[in-house]
């Protein structure tokens, strides 16, 4: 219930709120990201309250890779199902047909080819003319520059020396033919707020953040989750279980799980207090160079 | 290396409880700003660092960024931490606001860190349009600079009450009290121009932390709190909006189905409750709230911040833009008023150029009327301006396309703060406050004719129009507008000429070639025209005209179809080579400024009506095909 939310939670979820309205009334044809993560499991439950009664007047995109976890797209079918909402998904259908994996094209080939590449079919295909995403401030030191309402060129670049100003929650939203907007309702939101509104509103979130046995393997000083046969092993790696959770969730080759008994959300937000990385640690695709997500951004990530 | 923040198992529950608990810590937004160099992101770096919320993984990233792009030496560079975008690591200065997130044991904290450069201005007012509180820094060495006095105004004009002076540096001038106090004296020698409510003046070593978070043992003379000392305990007025009258601005409407009819909004201001009469500010229509409607179920009441939905008890005109009110206590409706202005974009303001403004959810048509004052950075004094520039702070009345409902700035922000876009370019150009109406709108009714322009026109037997020739300094307009209006005279038609030269010895006579000036003369012409169209004449416009704004600006005069825009498009080369006039020969050799082609941009028009290719066809046969094209529009009969 909203009158029990600490009140800077409440602050929050009516920022987001106002900005998700703002897109509906000012653009065309508006599409949510969906990636299955805690991020976009609070964006998604943000749009169910911005337009009740109505359904949130827009479509979810969901960019599958084809090497998510088994349950994220469980999770995700579900959910669709539950919402009753309209999902896309879309596929990079050449990188796959050439057979682009994370094992042999390396973290940020496979990212550009499958990622950033499929996203940007996936955007034109659809003609959508602003494109809601679940990024923070918090997670990285050039999304902390980005702005709620961000410009992107007709081939889908960001340009981070020439944003335009942003005053108060005036979002100017006019755009020329084939131009785009990024928009991050939950630009001010940090790890923590996630967790805690997860917990206050009882979202539903992939079980694969909360700790269970699993097979990992170690690699780099990494944990590594064998979620399908079509995980590569190298000699002398042999999954065990051990109990681990995973902080962001991505496709399963690249994405590291660590050590945690925490069982419950309540758990999960103590460890957070606690914790001594960041949950980018988890992420290889971000360790390439430091960097490295600004580039990409300018190339159309999201 | 920092220690991680490692705690004991007492300090776990507490920890615990504190997250998951009722305790909830208040909220400060609050942003570094000051002139260049001045040690900002050094600042921010320090506060994350001495939070102890840094991971390790962070911590390992900042040793290697400090080793690569580094401007210590050896040491961290803190200021890495928040100069996030690679040409700001490649260059050492901010471009960009970057917004972070720590919290103390009582406060959550938003810092926006913002650039000191004077070209990244813009970023700057737009970390201070959220802030509650200003960390002004100040190099030590150096004193206050224009730009730190920019800084000031711009965050006293945004509304920010409170502001911490951070002298810092103060270790390269040997912690000396005498600089520290003649600094803060020569603040405050200005602080009435700013008006802050508070202000507090601390002596600090952003580098080295000393009165950062921990007291310095260098400055025994300094008793104050530390900058985190402050931050934690400076009270807020926080809450004011609930306390005024409501100011619901409707965002959306929602209908889903025939059944349900809502008016989706935050609350800009004041409560509202199911039972209360509001109107629509604009047209005075009055309805009851019915219901206030969440996903989370109904509400008994909402107060300003909250995203709610509005039912009301009858079906009443009431859409995107509009603002409902107490009918009791009604916000200025006008079309004019006075305002602060932040100059943003590198093409100047000009006064009379049309330009979209957004204010609440509403978007309208407006232009500078009148431009009062431009804010001088280093006297604070208001001076006479005609334009602004990149950056400059000033003063105008603005007259917009229809009336709206608005505050004052100060009384409630959301409906008083504006933003003006380029309608071109899309381009966000500048930030505006209100501060007063000019005069009630409602009080000025247009007169009814009981002739009107179809009946005068009818009488000719045409259809009005004006028929606007832009193009280069001798492309041939004013040859071709003659041909044309010779032509519509023999046909017997009824036509006016309106010649850029002959206007500018009489109507103009007072206009020069700025281009603010000739943003005036446009307008002035465009005015002139509307007046013969309205008598139902076939008005015939030649001029330059090299702004697109400003044909705009003519074209949004009139009713749609009346306005035909002719492209005259001579190459420069041949326009040069005729110069009939001697013109862009004095242009060339310095001798005229502001000549279009030579020193001052012409702005081709990207959907003209018409197109003459004046380089290759004669004027009479350019002048037949504007006949032909009045002729098959049904301006004139065939
Ligand atoms: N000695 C000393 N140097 C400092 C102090 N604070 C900052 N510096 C240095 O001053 C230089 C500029 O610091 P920044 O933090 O980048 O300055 P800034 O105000 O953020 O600059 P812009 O954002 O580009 O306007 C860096 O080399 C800092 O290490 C201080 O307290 N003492
Ligand atoms: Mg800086």
């Amino acid at each position: 219930m909203t009158s029990q939310l600490k009140p800077h939670l409440r602050r929050l979820e009516a920022e987001a709120i106002f900005i998700m309205r703002e897109v509906v009334a000012n653009f065309a044809n508006p599409v949510m990201l969906y990636s299955i993560g805690k991020d976009s499991s609070v964006m998604l439950h943000l749009a169910m309250k911005a337009f009740y009664p109505a359904k949130p007047p827009f479509s979810l995109l969901h960019i599958d890779t084809t090497w998510k976890f088994r349950e994220m797209i469980a999770f995700r079918d579900e959910t669709v199902r539950r919402l009753g909402l309209n999902l896309t998904v879309h596929t990079n259908l050449e990188g796959k047909a050439s057979g682009i994996n994370p094992f042999d094209h390396g973290s940020s080939n496979y990212t550009q080819v499958m990622k950033t590449e499929a996203l940007k079919q996936a955007l034109d295909a659809g003609g959508y003319d602003a494109a809601f995403g679940g990024a923070r401030r918090d997670e990285e030191k050039s999304r902390a520059k980005e702005r709620v309402f961000s410009f992107r060129t007709t081939s889908h670049g960001w340009d981070p020396k020439n944003q335009r100003p942003e005053l108060w929650s005036l979002y100017n939203t006019r755009i020329g033919t084939g131009e785009t907007i990024r928009v991050f309702p939950l630009s001010n939101w940090t790890e923590l707020d996630i967790w805690e509104y997860i917990l206050a509103e009882q979202i539903p979130i992939v079980p694969l953040y909360l700790s269970e046995a699993r097979p990992v393997v170690e690699r780099g000083g990494q944990l590594i989750m064998a979620d399908d046969e079509r995980m590569r092993l190298k000699p002398g790696e042999t999954p065990v279980k051990r109990r681990v959770r995973f902080r962001t969730l991505g496709c399963y080759p690249l994405t590291a799980a660590v050590e945690s008994d925490a069982t419950t959300i309540e758990d999960i937000v103590e460890e957070m207090l606690l914790a001594t990385t960041s949950e980018r640690q988890g992420r290889l695709i971000d360790h390439d160079e430091s960097g490295s997500m600004e580039k990409k951004k300018r190339e159309g990530y999201f | 290396m920092a220690e991680p923040a490692i705690l004991s198992p007492s300090q776990e529950a507490s920890v615990r409880s504190l997250a998951l608990g009722d305790a909830d810590k208040s909220l400060l937004r609050f942003l570094t700003c000051g002139s260049v160099d001045d040690g900002k992101s050094t600042l921010i770096g320090r506060l994350l660092f001495d939070s102890k919320r840094l991971f390790e993984d962070q911590i390992a990233t900042l040793e290697k960024d400090s080793r690569k792009f580094g401007t210590v030496g050896d040491d961290m560079d803190l200021a890495l931490l928040v100069d996030g975008l690679e040409a700001e690591r490649e260059q050492g200065i901010t471009i960009d606001v970057a917004y972070r997130f720590f919290a103390t044991e009582k406060r959550k904290f938003i810092v926006a860190d913002t650039p000191g450069h004077e070209q990244y201005t813009r970023n700057m007012a737009t970390g201070a349009s959220t802030a509650d509180l200003a960390v002004l820094l100040i190099d030590a060495r150096k004193g206050i600079l224009s730009q730190t006095r920019r800084h000031a105004t711009i965050a006293s004009l945004l509304g920010i009450r409170h502001v911490v002076l951070a002298i810092n540096k103060i270790d390269l001038v040997n912690y000396d009290r005498s600089v520290f106090d003649s600094i803060v004296a020569a603040f405050d020698a200005d602080a009435g121009h700013y008006g802050f409510a508070t202000r507090v003046a601390i002596p600090i070593s952003a580098r080295y932390g000393d009165n950062v978070s921990r007291h310095s043992e260098h400055m025994p003379w300094y008793r104050g709190p530390t900058l985190i000392e402050h931050l934690e305990n400076v009270e807020l007025s926080s809450g004011a909006a609930a306390t005024r009258p409501l100011r619901f601005p409707v965002q959306w409407v929602n209908r889903p189905d025939l059944t349900f009819r809502g008016y989706a909004g935050t609350l800009a201001a004041g409560t509202v409750r199911p039972g209360d009469e509001v109107v629509v500010a604009r047209s005075g229509q009055a309805a009851r709230v019915e219901r206030i409607v969440t996903h989370d179920g109904d509400l008994a009441e909402a107060s300003a911040e909250d995203a709610v939905t509005l039912t009301l008890d009858r079906e009443i005109d009431l859409s995107r833009g509009d603002i409902l009110v107490p009918s009791g206590a009604r916000p200025d409706v006008s079309d004019q008023f006075a305002a602060h202005l932040i100059w943003m974009a590198e093409e100047p303001m000009l006064p009379g150029r049309p330009y979209l403004m957004k204010i609440g959810t509403r978007t309208v048509g407006a232009a500078v009327t009148e431009l009062k004052h431009r804010v001088e950075m280093d006297t604070l004094k208001p001076l006479a301006a005609k334009t602004l520039s990149l950056n400059d702070i000033g003063f105008a009345n603005f007259s917009l396309a229809e009336p709206i409902a608005f505050d004052p700035y100060d009384d409630v922000r959301t409906t008083g703060a504006f933003i003006l876009v380029d309608r071109f370019t899309n381009q966000t150009v500048a930030a505006g406050m209100i501060r007063f109406g000019l005069r009630r709108a409602t009080n000025i009714h247009r007169q009814a004719l009981t002739i009107d322009k179809a009946a005068r026109s009818g009488a000719k037997a045409q259809k009005p129009a004006i028929l606007w020739f832009t193009g280069l300094s001798g492309a041939g307009k004013s040859t071709i507008a003659n041909l044309v209006e010779q032509k519509l005279h023999l046909a017997g038609r009824h036509t006016y000429l309106l010649d850029g030269d002959n206007v500018r010895h009489g109507l103009n006579r007072d206009l020069g070639f700025t281009d603010a000036d000739r943003v005036e003369n446009i307008r002035r012409v465009a005015e002139t025209a509307k007046l013969f169209v309205d008598a139902g004449l076939i008005v015939l416009a030649s001029f330059i005209s090299p702004f697109r704004s400003e044909r705009q600006l003519a074209r949004d005069l009139v009713e749609p179809g009346e306005f035909v825009e002719i492209f005259v498009d001579t190459p420069l080369s041949v326009a040069e080579a005729r110069d009939p006039k001697g013109l862009y020969r004095k242009a060339r050799e310095g001798k005229i400024v502001n000549f279009t082609g030579i020193d001052s941009p012409y702005e081709a028009p990207e959907s003209a009506e018409l197109r003459l290719e004046a380089g290759s066809a004669s004027a009479e046969d350019l002048a037949d095909r504007v006949i032909d094209y009045l002729a098959s529009n049904g301006f004139i009969p065939r």
